[in-house]
């Protein structure tokens, strides 16, 4: 039983060595968080990209003349381990602020965590509304466009389709959930016509495709929402593909036009989906020509979405401390309301009222090109245009 | 009602996939007793090596060809890991081979990431079977009556293997009574090891036959490895028959559920178990398990309660881990607490598991409970932390005294299943009844009153709280209560046959564990100020049993460094590393390896045989032992 002694001791050793290295005084810390071991799909793409974004300010001078560094912590998925992280970054690494995560429950874990703990949070990826209007807080930010934001803008293309009878498909947790209430709720806003014929919850990552598809069919449905990704949709297409559930019906499906969703698709790609997604081959401006530039002389690689939403999170973040010329997170959180600054997509704009950004999204068809899925007749809506007005904002969200 | 058949026959087309696994998985269960969490892994391995192969090998000689040799290459280090791994430990106590195949599962899933990247893979299609056929309007994938056919056809080679076969008839002795076919005189080695490759190749086999109509990637072994667990329980341990019945049993109810409940599928397979087990205790087409022919272990080192030196020295140690907040900062102080708590959920589960025979594999239910029991009276109620503190893991008392009534009627991994069952259902009340729960979102905001909100207090809050229950639990294990509870483990019969109430007894085990991971989960809600669905997850309930194991489960105090050097070191190596997943699974393989009674029960051998070997003047270090005895 001495042992007890000894591995006590050596787990605090343990602990010990991982506070040990601490920055210089004169850099500026992000921390950063994210699903790298569950996630890798998205999150590598998305490490490249923020990645670029320190090489890129560094080589400019560093914030206000301080080198910028990213510590970057895994949350293999948990929440727990999220929070375990982030308290690492605040309490032994000294960070500035927080920023990343990817699945909403993480973002919402350190988004209360940013609060109790009076810490600025800047939001990558998750997608809950939740996060600014019903459980948002003042310490919280974030940049891509939200649940509510890329169904408004499925909406628009859908409500102009003669379909009436639609079916929804959609991940059985809160994502899937929401994304379905709130394209429900704008499209029959829009369209009073329309009848819900069926609604299918394969449990995320396990869709049991064939008796999915099957049943959604049998409901005989003019036209079908689709909100599964990744792997599930995989399943979907190839079943939905084999068994003709496609044929002479309309889909629209959120992200499915993201490089991370699209291009494993390869060439079972079902055409004629109406998405939400980024065609990186087709953008013509000259915010997005630089930044392709430079991620592909740096990785040999075409980007992802997820390559867009690290840049432009270190960028913002970076933007943010710059203005606030200080770490203290009150200043921060002055400095980021309202700030405008240049992304990829064109200026964006951290909103006073509910902290979100107005990042916006590519809308646009699916195709097969040379056996490979692509996005066509794309057009870039701005976040600004698809947000709730002021009036209904503040009633979602709480007063700080 | 062509729909209704072409439901049916999509169903029958999942339950062949489901099969092929769950059919190696009982096989193996049958023969070796190891509960191979690995088998999720040899499937996606199956399914990436067939990905590699089939893109290289043109025509459909090379997609089925493909699809063979990647089976076979799989049953190749199938074969390797058991030799290698497995052969060292079969005499390890009972669930010991579950840590060395999860280390396995560990790093296989960092594994595939570096070998094949991170991307999604999807494959070729089936040659031959790329469309669909028409039936009455409704489309039938011809893959899936390829798997509809396939099926069978493995179920019957497989009866005709196990039936007509020398090595069949051994296989068969072996799952009804290993200690007798050995005794006849069989080399007990090379029939594990085929059984084992047998296993793994039907697991790979069933991966490979994924690659036309799923994707292949890195979290493919988690999707499928509880659902054939599932199956095989629900089937009957180690009938062939029973898997298939139990697999076409359960697609079908999900295929024609959904058509009734679209969130069904979640928690179909879990329901099915639970009320199957309930009624049939052994499963479908299982028998009773035999009665175990030796008490299991611990006949070399009886346990005793701790000398009073060694009382001193756990005293020190606990004053020095107090001392903690002098000269550490806050993470170090946060990660102490979580430590704390995860000391109180192992020793918890260590009471049922190690004191009571009875594994579960589902303790993370009260866990969560105690935590869900916090976040509803804090935040609903609005009572003050100490309140919420003294009254939440009542919940998760009212839980472990519910499932535990079902649970205690089943034993071995029956029990095990049932309760991973239980904590399931839970998962899923909590994951799914969004307007209480939050759903998967969760609960936030349930920071600690101001008296304990610093780190150092809720330190030492976590660290007294750990002491205290560490302390009761094992006063426990020494008490009358404990020596019956530990009756009923060693001799079911013997101890009936005194008067022991069996059942009552570990009822009662079962509510007090329960009770206690409760405790536990409540200071887990008030530590991170927040509850989700995750806290009565599996992934919970497996680091629990890992901790147990870890730290060695045929001592009294192993939970306790298990979960201190499990903890400590997932979390520091989370912090350090991407491929922390790599790292931990092979550091817990070498600790299988290395420690083959967990580490505290290698430290115990180790002083033993050092007071063995001592000579006899040092009569101060072996007489406590006889005294204790």
């Amino acid at each position: 039983m001495r042992a007890r002694n000894t591995i006590v001791g050596a787990a605090f050793a343990l602990l010990a060595g991982g506070m040990a290295h601490s920055a210089l005084a004169q850099d500026i810390k992000i921390g950063e968080i994210n699903s790298y071991s569950l996630l890798p799909a998205f999150t590598e793409p998305y490490r490249k990209g923020w990645q670029l974004a320190v090489e890129e300010i560094n080589a400019a001078g560093g914030i206000n003349g301080k080198k910028l560094v990213v510590v970057s912590k895994d949350d293999g998925g948990k929440p727990a381990d999220a929070q375990t992280a982030a308290n690492e970054l605040v309490s032994s690494e000294g960070v500035a602020m927080l920023a990343g995560t990817f699945l909403s429950n993480i973002g919402l874990a350190v988004s209360d965590f940013a609060n109790q703990k009076k810490v600025f949070f800047l939001a990558a990826e998750p997608l809950t509304d939740a996060i600014t209007w019903s459980k948002g807080n003042k310490y919280t930010f974030r940049l891509r466009p939200s649940n509510y934001m890329q169904a408004a803008m499925l909406v628009e293309a859908a409500s102009k389709l003669p379909a009436k009878r639609w079916a929804t498909i959609a991940p059985n947790y809160e994502y899937g959930q929401s994304a379905v209430a709130v394209f429900k709720k704008l499209m029959s806003e829009k369209r009073p016509d329309i009848q819900w014929v069926d609604e299918q919850w394969p449990p995320q990552g396990k869709i049991d495709a064939g008796p999915v598809v099957q049943a959604v069919a049998a409901a005989n449905p003019e036209a079908i929402l689709n909100v599964t990704f990744g792997a599930d949709l995989v399943k979907l297409v190839r079943e939905g593909n084999t068994r003709g559930l496609f044929k002479g019906r309309e889909v629209v499906s959120f992200l499915t036009g993201e490089p991370e969703y699209l291009d494993p698709l390869k060439d079972e790609t079902p055409e004629g989906w109406i998405v939400t997604g980024y065609p990186w081959y087709s953008i013509k401006t000259p915010e997005h020509d630089a930044f392709l530039k430079a991620y592909q002389a740096k990785y040999n690689d075409y980007p992802r979405l997820g390559s867009i939403v690290g840049y432009q999170t270190i960028k913002s973040a970076a933007a943010i401390l710059a203005k606030a010329g200080s770490t203290d997170p009150e200043k921060l959180i002055v400095a980021a309301e309202g700030l405008s600054m240049p992304s990829p997509f064109g200026e964006i704009t951290f909103r006073k009222i509910d902290h979100q950004s107005t990042l916006g999204a590519f809308v646009g068809k699916t195709a097969l090109k040379d056996g490979k899925g692509v996005m066509v007749d794309s057009s870039y809506k701005k976040g600004a245009d698809y947000l709730p007005s002021d009036a209904e904002v503040e009633k979602l969200r709480p007063k700080d | 009602m062509a729909f209704y058949v072409v439901q049916f026959l999509t169903g029958l087309a999942s339950a062949a996939s489901l099969f092929l696994v769950a059919s190696g998985l009982s096989i193996i269960f049958g023969v070796t007793r190891i509960v191979n969490f690995a088998h999720g892994a040899f499937y996606m391995i199956g399914a990436y090596i067939a990905f590699t192969l089939t893109e290289r090998l043109s025509g459909a000689f090379g997609f089925w060809g493909s699809i063979v040799l990647a089976a076979l290459a799989v049953a190749l280090i199938g074969v390797i890991v058991e030799m290698v791994l497995l052969r060292r430990i079969y005499h390890a106590p009972e669930l010991f081979q579950l840590l060395a195949t999860f280390g396995l599962t560990l790093m296989v899933e960092d594994l595939v990431v570096l070998i094949w990247g991170p991307d999604d893979l999807v494959g070729r299609r089936a040659p031959g079977f790329k469309g669909a056929i028409d039936f009455f309007g409704q489309n039938i994938p011809s893959y899936d009556l390829f798997l509809i056919v396939l099926g069978p056809v493995v179920l019957g080679i497989l009866w005709l293997l196990f039936q007509r076969t020398r090595w069949g008839v051994l296989v068969r002795a072996a799952t009804q009574d290993r200690d007798m076919v050995a005794a006849l005189g069989v080399n007990q080695k090379w029939l594990f090891t085929s059984v084992f490759a047998v296993g793994v190749f039907l697991a790979a086999l069933g991966g490979a036959l994924q690659i036309p109509r799923d994707a292949v990637h890195h979290a493919m072994d988690l999707r499928i490895i509880v659902e054939v667990f599932v199956v095989v329980v629900i089937g009957g341990l180690g009938s062939i028959v029973g898997a298939f019945v139990a697999a076409v049993l359960v697609s079908e109810l999900n295929a024609f559920g959904i058509l009734i409940f679209p969130k069904i599928s979640i928690i179909l397979v879990f329901l099915v178990m639970a009320v199957v087990l309930i009624v049939r205790p052994w499963g479908l087409f299982g028998k009773p398990e035999a009665a175990a022919r030796k008490t299991p272990g611990l006949t070399v080192n009886p346990w005793r309660p701790l000398t009073s030196n060694e009382r001193l020295a756990s005293l020190a140690a606990l004053v020095i881990a107090a001392t903690l907040p002098l000269f550490a900062g806050n993470y170090a102080l946060t990660v102490g607490s979580e430590i704390a708590i995860f000391v109180i959920f192992a020793v918890s589960l260590h009471f049922l598991m190690s004191v009571g025979g009875l594994a579960s594999f589902g303790h993370a239910a009260y866990f969560g409970l105690g935590a869900y029991g916090i976040a509803f009276l804090a935040k609903m109620a609005g009572l003050p932390m100490i309140v919420c503190l003294l009254l939440g893991p009542l919940l998760g008392c009212l839980g472990a005294a519910v499932f535990g009534f079902f649970a205690v009627q089943l034993s071995g991994v029956y029990f095990a299943m049932l309760t991973l069952a239980f904590a399931q259902i839970v998962w899923s009340i909590a994951f799914q009844w969004v307007n209480v729960t939050g759903g998967d979102n969760g609960i936030l905001g349930l920071w600690p009153s101001s008296w304990a909100a610093s780190p150092s207090h809720f330190y030492w809050l976590a660290l007294g709280v750990a002491a205290l229950v560490t302390i009761a639990l094992r006063a426990m294990v020494f008490s009358p209560f404990g020596y019956a509870l530990r009756a009923t483990r060693d001799s079911l019969l013997r101890s009936e046959a005194i008067g022991i109430d069996a059942k009552r007894i570990q009822w009662t085990a079962f509510v007090i564990a329960g009770t206690t991971a409760g405790i536990g989960g409540a200071l887990f809600a008030y530590l991170k100020g927040s509850v989700f669905p995750d806290n009565l997850g599996i992934s919970l309930s497996v680091d629990a049993l890992v901790m147990v194991l870890l730290g060695g489960v045929e001592t009294v105090s192993g939970a306790v460094i298990g979960a201190i050097v499990y903890k400590a070191l997932n979390i520091w190596l989370v912090s350090q590393t991407d491929l922390s997943k790599l790292v931990l699974g092979g550091f817990i393989m070498l600790i299988v390896v290395v420690f083959p009674k967990g580490i505290v029960g290698m430290l115990e051998m180790l002083a033993q045989r050092r007071r063995k070997s001592s000579p006899p003047g040092s009569p101060l270090l072996a007489k406590p032992i006889e005294s204790a005895e």
